[in-house]
C-alpha cells in the first residue's frame, strides 16, 4: 500500500513527450529504469504489476526495435500485449486516426503505445481515450523512451549527466530523437550540441538552448558523448546533402573523428545504423560503442514507463 | 412591387468614405438610402415607414468581404450559398466574394452563371462570384477572362492556390489589363512553402513541424509586383501576412502602380503561439505569423497600406480538420466573427471605428467598383447596425456556418451585429 502522504513520484497520465517532465520525473523514471536492468538479468524476469492489463502496441510507422522493446517491456511486468501494424500504405482512407482511437478505446485497453509520422498525433489520440498514451514516436515531434534510454545509458556509463558535453550529430531537422535528447539533457544540466550541415538544422535551433556547430571538428571538441543520427536515405541525393559519399565524409563518424572527442567520450546511435554513412563500423562496433548497450536499457525504460503509468491507472 | 419604407433612427452613424460620424438617422426606399444624418428623426419619416430605434447603436455600411470560399458547387456538405450568407447575414456581411475553388472550378461563364442564380436563389446577401486566373486552377493556361468577366465575374483569382509560374502570370496579367480586370493572387512561393504547414522558426522547430518561411510570401509578391511595374495592370494582393510583406507593397503603391492588398482577420487578431499544442482550426494558409509580424499588420491597416480586410472564410468540416496537424487541411470560418473580432483592435486603440470600417466596406467597394459600401444618399441600403460594446462568449454551436472551424471558439468578444440590411430588406436581426 502506498503512503497516501508522501506526494505523486510519477504525476503523469500519459508520456506524451519529455518536455512535459520534470528533472525529478526523469530521475525518478531512471531510478526505475536501474531496477528494471538488474531484474532482466536474472533469469526469472517476470512481475506481476500489469497483470491483468491490456496493453496494445499500435504502431502506424513500422519499427521492429521499438515495437519488440515495448513488448517485452509489457509482457515482462504481466501485461497482456497486443500489436497492432498499421503501415502507412495500409490505413484505410476514411478512417480517421480519431475514429481508431474511439474503436480501440471502446476494447478498453490500460495502456496505448502509439507511433505516428505526424508531429502531434499521438497527443490527439491521447484527448479522445480513458487510458495511458505512451509516445513512441511522433513525426519529428518527440520520441521520450528513446531520450529516457539515452540518459540511462550515459548515466551507468559515465555515472553522471550533469556537466557532460553531449555532441547530437547528424539529421537535427528531421530527427525527434533529437529534439527529446535535447530537451532532456538540457533539464538534466548536460551541455548540448548539435553539429549538422546546415540544411539539416532546424529554423530557430540557435534559439533553444543547445549549441551549434556545422563541423566536427568544432563540434566534437571535448565532447563526452557523441550521438549520432539516423540520416534518413529519402533525404539524400540532392534534396538536403548531395551524396551519400559526400555526407559520409564530413559528418561520418569514423576514428579519425572520434579522436577529436575526449579520449573517454563514448559513441551511441538510436540504430537502426546506416553502416558507412553516419557511422563507421570500426566506431560502431568498436570498444567506445554503447549501442548495443542502448538496445538493452530501451526495455528496461520502457518497463519503467509502463509501471509508473500503471501506478496512476484506475484500480476499480 | 415597392418597399415598405424603413428608417433606423436614433444611431451613431459612422460614414467611413469620409471618416465622419453624426447623430441621426437613416432612411431607406425602395432598396436605396433616401436620406440620412440629424434630420431623420421620427417625426420626420414618410407615411407607413417602418421604424428601428437604435438606442444609440453604431449604423456603417454592410461589410463587404473579398475572399470567402462557399463550398458550391461541389462541397455542399461542408457550406452552400444558403449557409454560407446565412453566417455573412448574422456577421454584418452584405456582399461577399465567392472564391471560384469550388468542383468544377469557376474557369468557365456556364458556372460563374450558376453560381449567379444559386445565390439569386438562395443567399441572403449579395454573392459575387470570382473567377479563375488559369484554367482548372491548374496555374497553366489563361482561363476566359473576357467571357467570364462578361458573365459577371468581379475579378480574377486562383483562390487558394498561387500560380508558380511567372511566364503564366505576365500573361494573364497582361491579356487582363486589356478588359481592365482586376487580378487578385495569393502570392506564395509553392516550392518554397513546400510541405510546411506552419510558420517556420522555433514554434514550428519544437512542434517538429515543416516551416513555411515569410520568404515564401515575399518572393512571390515581390515577382508579382516587378510584373506589375512591367504590364501596370490592376492588381491587388489578397491575402498578405508577413511584415517585410508591406515594405514591397508600399514601394510598389509609391512607385503608383495600381496596387491593393488585403490581409485576413485571423492574421490581425492572432499568432503562430495561438496553435498551442497542434490546434488544427488555426492551421491557415498564410500561416499565421510571428507576433512582430501580426502587429506590423495592424500597424499597416491603422495608416492604410493595407487597404482591406477580409475574413477568408473556409469551411472545413470533420473529416478535414480532426486530424494531426500535419494532415489537416487549412482553412477557418470567418464571415460571422469579423467584425467582433476586428472591434478588438479598436478596443485596444490601435485602429479607428471609421478606418475599420472603411478596410471592411467602403474600401473593397472602390477597388471591386462597387456602389455599395457607403452612407450616401442614393447608394444601395446595405447597412448594418451593430453595439460595438456588447459582449458575449462565442459558442460555435450557435453559428450559422454548416462548418464548425471557428479560432475563436469559446472566444471573448465585445461588439456584436444587431441588424443586417441588404437592399432595404432586413436578412439578421
Amino acid at each position: 500500500m502506498a503512503d497516501t502522504n508522501s506526494p505523486n513520484p510519477f504525476p503523469h497520465r500519459h508520456l506524451l513527450g519529455i518536455e512535459a517532465l520534470s528533472a525529478p520525473d526523469i530521475l525518478h523514471l531512471l531510478d526505475m529504469a536501474d531496477e528494471a536492468v538488474a531484474l532482466s538479468r536474472q533469469v526469472e524476469k517476470k512481475r506481476s504489476i500489469l497483470r491483468g492489463r491490456t496493453q496494445i502496441n499500435l504502431f502506424f510507422e513500422n519499427s521492429t526495435r521499438t515495437q519488440a522493446s515495448f513488448e517485452i517491456a509489457g509482457k515482462r511486468l504481466g501485461a497482456d500485449v497486443m500489436n497492432m501494424s498499421v503501415a502507412t500504405s495500409s490505413v484505410k482512407k476514411g478512417e480517421t486516426l480519431i475514429d481508431t482511437a474511439v474503436t480501440l478505446n471502446a476494447m478498453r485497453p490500460d495502456i496505448i503505445i502509439v507511433r505516428h509520422q505526424e508531429s502531434g498525433a499521438v497527443d490527439l489520440l491521447s484527448r479522445k481515450v480513458d487510458c495511458s498514451v505512451v509516445n513512441a514516436g511522433d513525426g519529428s515531434h518527440e520520441h521520450p523512451t528513446q531520450a529516457l534510454l539515452d540518459a540511462l545509458t550515459i548515466r551507468r556509463n559515465k555515472g553522471r549527466i550533469e556537466g557532460l558535453t553531449v555532441a547530437i550529430c547528424g539529421d537535427v531537422a528531421h530527427s525527434r530523437v533529437a529534439r527529446s535528447n535535447m530537451v532532456l539533457l538540457a533539464k538534466l544540466g548536460a551541455r548540448v550540441r548539435v553539429v549538422a550541415p546546415s540544411t539539416l538544422l532546424p529554423a530557430g535551433i540557435d534559439r533553444m538552448g543547445v549549441e551549434v556547430h556545422r563541423n566536427m571538428r568544432d563540434g566534437l571538441r571535448d565532447a563526452d558523448i557523441v550521438m549520432m543520427l539516423r540520416l534518413q536515405l529519402e533525404r539524400m541525393s540532392g534534396a538536403f546533402v548531395p551524396s551519400l559519399r559526400e555526407y559520409a565524409r564530413f559528418y561520418g563518424l569514423d576514428e579519425e573523428k572520434l579522436a577529436w572527442a575526449k579520449p573517454d567520450a563514448l559513441v551511441m546511435h538510436p540504430g537502426p545504423m546506416n553502416r558507412g554513412v553516419e557511422i563507421d563500423t570500426a566506431v560502431a562496433d568498436g570498444p567506445r560503442s554503447l549501442i548495443t548497450e542502448q538496445v538493452e536499457m530501451g526495455v528496461a525504460v520502457r518497463m519503467a514507463v509502463l509501471e509508473a503509468l500503471a501506478q496512476n491507472l484506475p484500480n476499480l | 412591387m415597392t418597399q415598405q419604407p424603413l428608417a433606423l433612427i436614433n444611431a451613431r452613424l459612422v460614414n467611413p468614405a469620409s471618416g465622419t460620424e453624426t447623430r441621426g438617422g437613416l432612411l431607406i426606399m425602395d432598396g436605396v438610402i433616401a436620406d440620412l444624418g440629424g434630420a431623420v428623426t421620427k417625426d420626420a419619416l414618410p407615411a407607413g415607414a417602418r421604424v428601428i430605434d437604435c438606442a444609440g447603436d453604431i449604423v456603417a455600411p454592410g461589410l463587404i468581404d473579398m475572399r470567402a470560399f462557399v463550398g458550391e458547387p461541389g462541397a455542399e456538405h461542408r457550406e452552400t450559398m444558403a449557409s454560407a450568407s446565412a453566417a455573412a447575414a448574422a456577421g454584418g456581411v452584405t456582399t461577399m466574394v465567392a472564391m471560384p475553388d469550388t468542383h468544377p472550378a469557376v474557369d468557365d461563364p456556364a458556372v460563374v452563371d450558376f453560381i449567379k442564380r444559386r445565390a439569386r436563389d438562395t443567399a441572403r446577401v449579395r454573392v459575387l462570384p470570382s473567377a479563375a486566373i488559369t484554367k482548372g486552377l491548374r496555374g497553366k493556361e489563361i482561363a476566359e477572362i473576357g467571357l467570364l468577366l462578361e458573365s459577371g465575374a468581379v475579378a480574377f483569382t486562383d483562390g487558394l492556390r498561387s500560380i508558380r509560374n511567372a511566364q503564366v502570370m505576365r500573361r494573364a496579367m497582361t491579356y487582363a489589363r486589356d478588359f481592365d480586370a482586376l487580378i487578385m493572387h495569393f502570392a506564395q512561393d509553392e516550392d518554397l512553402a513546400g510541405s510546411g504547414v506552419m510558420n517556420a522558426g522555433e514554434r514550428a522547430t519544437r512542434l517538429g513541424l515543416g516551416g513555411i518561411p515569410v520568404e515564401a510570401e515575399t518572393i512571390a509578391l515581390d515577382r508579382d509586383l516587378r510584373l506589375v511595374n512591367m504590364i501596370k495592370g490592376r492588381y491587388h494582393a489578397s491575402l498578405v501576412s508577413a511584415a517585410p510583406s508591406l515594405e514591397i507593397l508600399k514601394r510598389a503603391k509609391d512607385a503608383g502602380l495600381k496596387v491593393t492588398c488585403a490581409t485576413s482577420i485571423n492574421h490581425l487578431t492572432l499568432n503562430e503561439n495561438d496553435i498551442g499544442a497542434y490546434r488544427s482550426f488555426f492551421k491557415l494558409s498564410p500561416p499565421l505569423r510571428h507576433e512582430d509580424d501580426r502587429l506590423a499588420m495592424v500597424e499597416a491597416l491603422a495608416s492604410g497600406l493595407i487597404d482591406v480586410i477580409v475574413s477568408d472564410h473556409n469551411p472545413q468540416d470533420v473529416e478535414t480538420k480532426r486530424l494531426p496537424f500535419g494532415e489537416a487541411e487549412f482553412g477557418a470560418i470567418g464571415l460571422e466573427t469579423m467584425l467582433s473580432a476586428g472591434l478588438r483592435l479598436v478596443h485596444a486603440g490601435q485602429v479607428s471605428m471609421a478606418r475599420l470600417l472603411h478596410a471592411l466596406s467602403t474600401r473593397p467597394a472602390e477597388i471591386l467598383g462597387l456602389p455599395q459600401g457607403r452612407l450616401q444618399k442614393g447608394a444601395p441600403a446595405d447597412v448594418i447596425r451593430f453595439d460595438p460594446e456588447e459582449p458575449y462568449v462565442l459558442d460555435p454551436a450557435l453559428l450559422h456556418s454548416r462548418s464548425r472551424n471557428t479560432p475563436f471558439d469559446g472566444a471573448k468578444m465585445e461588439g456584436r451585429v444587431k441588424l443586417t440590411v441588404v437592399a432595404g430588406e432586413v436578412v439578421w436581426g
